[in-house]
């Protein structure tokens, strides 16, 4: 559309990319350049900037999906230019999202007659789909505060320690405070007992988490539904519970179908996943499922009509791409119940193979349970040499993302590596994984200890050590050199 | 990576996708299917049910970006598996986000040092960027009040009537009072004076809007600036300002730079822009801009370690998709201030060929300025016979999605229709727009009138239904009588 001024003199469109002057120039980075550059220099200069960027594939620090079938692609391409929020204008993608968000409640087991519409939407993520579920029971304890006469201006949230950020950045956003459930030692997850006994009349909501960041397991929903109906029957308070299933959603239906942990509860209100995650959906889709309509209150819908005609919404978000819903849909009739579960067995079995390799050196203990999220959680059994960090550096010269990281309160001390296997993490790349831990397991043992305490006379004496090698080295080798001379020439 | 059970017996992988049986059987709506269908026939039938959507390039009641050029296009499908937030495996689109950052808000005339980096973050969308904003601007507030002893548990916000819907979404989600400046007839826009009118010592801070969703007008920013400013010296409240660019953010530098609407004024503290609007980037990216560092609450950034490294992060979502990041950066190398400058004035041009085309037909007032977006927001001189509504809908078969909707109180009883003008809309589509919608006008002119005349009295009105009725049928039993009579006196006895 529009031919660049820029271009003067001679006709610099024959220049092959390379031999063109904009890769000779530095691109300014904090202004906008005044002139314009061909579309083909653009491209190429960004491209190749990102080859630096590690590769999404080999990233196992993430849950979310990094690989679909090309036809998925085709179809993600083809709706790049679609904004997701004219929902008048592209009435069969709105009708794809209501579809994905009806057989998401089913898996759920939401308590649905045969032709009752599901209430849920779908979000950016799970962070938009916690903050609307917390939104609505934040509404709705509000409004039975006020009815009742009571004040509302200090509601709180329960949850473990082992929360993931949005939970924290909706307790600080929307003014709910958080009371979190320390962890300890060996318990990696909340307690539903010590979560029951936090309980007060200003708790909007229990969050319980299906497969945690952390190590990837489960917490007991049902043992806290039990506890906290219980708990109600004495109070009166009706406290909720929201399940955080952001990985585990989309686990728990295929691999553990009799785990009790969704709508078949009956204080679960509502239930987020990540369509990103094991959803099997790249990043941007999530959906949150409320029990029925007496759990969303309505004042919180919006109803806007200057795109055209009436839109109900309830999204943080407005605008956005279309893309992930659709391919959202895409898996959900592609896969079938079958094709999931046949994901989810196969993720489960390269963990174990993974878990077993790592048992194998005999180097490291396994933090993660069997059941849960396909991750493999460990720390070293050892780690006064070296730490769990610098394996996770050393694993960077292979190509693998491999991230280390300390456990929240009250176990700080706990450090572990976490790998996460994703749909397309097949049993060699497993087997590779292992082999690649030893070679740097290896390459660590022939390393001085790094000095993390900062003990003085230790680290003086061991780069005196160091020192001394040195010296033994460099006369070691001036005599071999001056053995060899010879007057001959080079 | 799974070989699907459900093809069992015969291979029907040989099928060809529409002689398979897959497109013969109805899919589940509501639940998800047992079993699993061969990838072609799950891409053909979606594909196939997605022709029924409208096209995007024709959807005139968006401003958000529809074409982007091919070479973009690859950067964004090469990045579509890379998790924005993995800041610390994506260090190359992380910084190339910190770069936009710097851009815009150089080009918002942010006062930054030589080497001083700039305050801002990339969102999903002006909807993200606003809450952000408006948080950053409630804490601010609460913390003064804390510190003054005061009280702070009713925060307020002035903003026109005129706001699009994410404010009063921030409003009511944050729990903070809108208190909007009413529109009038012929004036669509936040009035500077009723606002500052409005402020209280509760105010978190006044938004006004560049680029007004309903008939893109620019709001007058700096006399907002300097009433605000008398009355902040007046009173010690110092009540900020707050710019919503949405639209306007990437078009007033480059068609109007003398224009001072950004942090040029002392009062503004941060403004937020859409990228996918005329920043030019597909849906799913907008950027927030402070001022300066102070304008940021620090406790309102969160820093995170699991996925391996420090992370500082203010934003609502968390994992989203990059592509829109590099897209933006692409458009900010490629294009320069003069490529964004030419296609602005593009759009400006044809918008002016819009209007004029319109002007032409001499049926409708335009009520949009020539100054602001570039978009031309019309009405019917005459509604009494039809109305914009129906105009809207008959455009529909001609393939356009030009909206109709009625203006926010208290100008209701205006109903207007809206063409955006987007890059992409060259002149042939103005004129053959202007075309298309003469036709409409014609036909609409045979129509009868869905209407009902409002202005007669009562009585009067149900006499004049008797008599229309009385008039329609009389009509009818004419027109049978003398196709009764046309019919015999062609009758034959011929074989049909």
């Amino acid at each position: 559309m529009v031919l660049s001024h820029g271009v003067s003199g001679s006709d610099e469109s024959v220049h092959s990319t390379f031999a063109s002057r904009y890769v000779r120039t530095s691109l300014p980075r904090f202004r906008m350049l005044e002139q314009s550059i061909p579309k083909e220099a653009a491209y190429q200069i960004i491209n190749d900037e990102l080859m630096l960027d590690g590769n999404p594939r080999l990233n196992l620090a993430s849950f979310v999906t990094t690989w679909m079938e090309p036809e998925c692609d085709k179809l993600i391409q083809a709706s790049v230019n679609k904004n997701y929020v004219d929902m008048d204008e592209y009435p069969v993608t709105t009708e794809l999202q209501n579809r994905c968000v009806n057989m998401i409640a089913h898996l759920f087991n939401a308590p649905l007659g045969d032709s009752e519409t599901a209430v849920g939407v779908g979000t950016v993520g799970s962070s938009e789909a916690i903050m609307l579920a917390g939104l609505a029971f934040k509404r709705r304890w509000q409004n039975k505060m006020k009815t009742a006469g009571k004040p509302c201006d200090k509601p709180n949230i329960v949850t473990g320690a082992n929360v993931q950020v949005c939970w924290e950045k909706f307790a600080r956003y929307f003014e709910v405070e958080l009371k979190e459930v320390k962890l300890s030692d060996g318990y990696y997850i909340m307690d539903p007992a010590k979560a029951v006994n936090l309980v007060d009349e200003n708790t909007i909501c229990v969050a319980a988490i299906l497969g945690s960041t952390l190590n990837g397991e489960f917490e007991d929903v049902k043992l806290l539904n039990d506890l906290l109906t219980e708990k109600n029957a004495k109070t009166g308070w009706d406290t909720p519970i929201h399940v955080d299933a952001a990985s585990g959603g989309f686990i728990a239906p295929f691999l553990y179908p009799e785990l009790e942990w969704d709508f078949r509860l009956p204080l679960v209100k509502s239930i987020n996943v990540s369509g990103h995650k094991y959803g099997l959906v790249y990043a941007g889709i999530g959906w949150c499922i409320w029990r029925s309509k007496e759990d969303l209150p309505d004042e919180l819908i919006f109803h806007i009509n200057y795109l055209g005609a009436d839109q109900p919404t309830f999204t943080l978000n407005f605008s956005k791409g279309s893309s992930q819903v659709i391919a959202q849909y895409y898996q959900l009739i592609r896969l079938g119940f079958e094709g999931y579960k046949n994901i989810m067995e196969n993720c489960h079995e390269n963990a174990m193979v993974l878990k077993q390799g790592l048992e194998k050196t005999g180097r490291f203990n396994i933090v993660s349970k069997d059941n849960g999220v396909p991750l493999v959680a460990f720390s070293l059994k050892d780690s006064s040499r070296h730490n769990e960090f610098e394996i996770s550096d050393f694993l960077r010269r292979f190509g693998w993302i491999v991230p280390a990281y300390t456990m929240p309160p009250d176990a700080q001390h706990v450090t572990v590596l976490r790998v996460v296997i994703r749909e397309d993490f097949s049993r060699t790349l497993a087997e590779r994984l292992v082999l690649d831990i030893e070679k740097v397991m290896h390459e660590l043992d022939g390393l001085p200890a790094r000095v993390a305490n900062g003990d003085d006379a230790a680290a003086a004496s061991a780069s005196e050590r160091e020192m001394s090698k040195q010296r033994e080295v460099i006369s070691l080798w001036k005599r071999a050199v001056q053995a060899k001379k010879t007057n001959g020439v080079c």
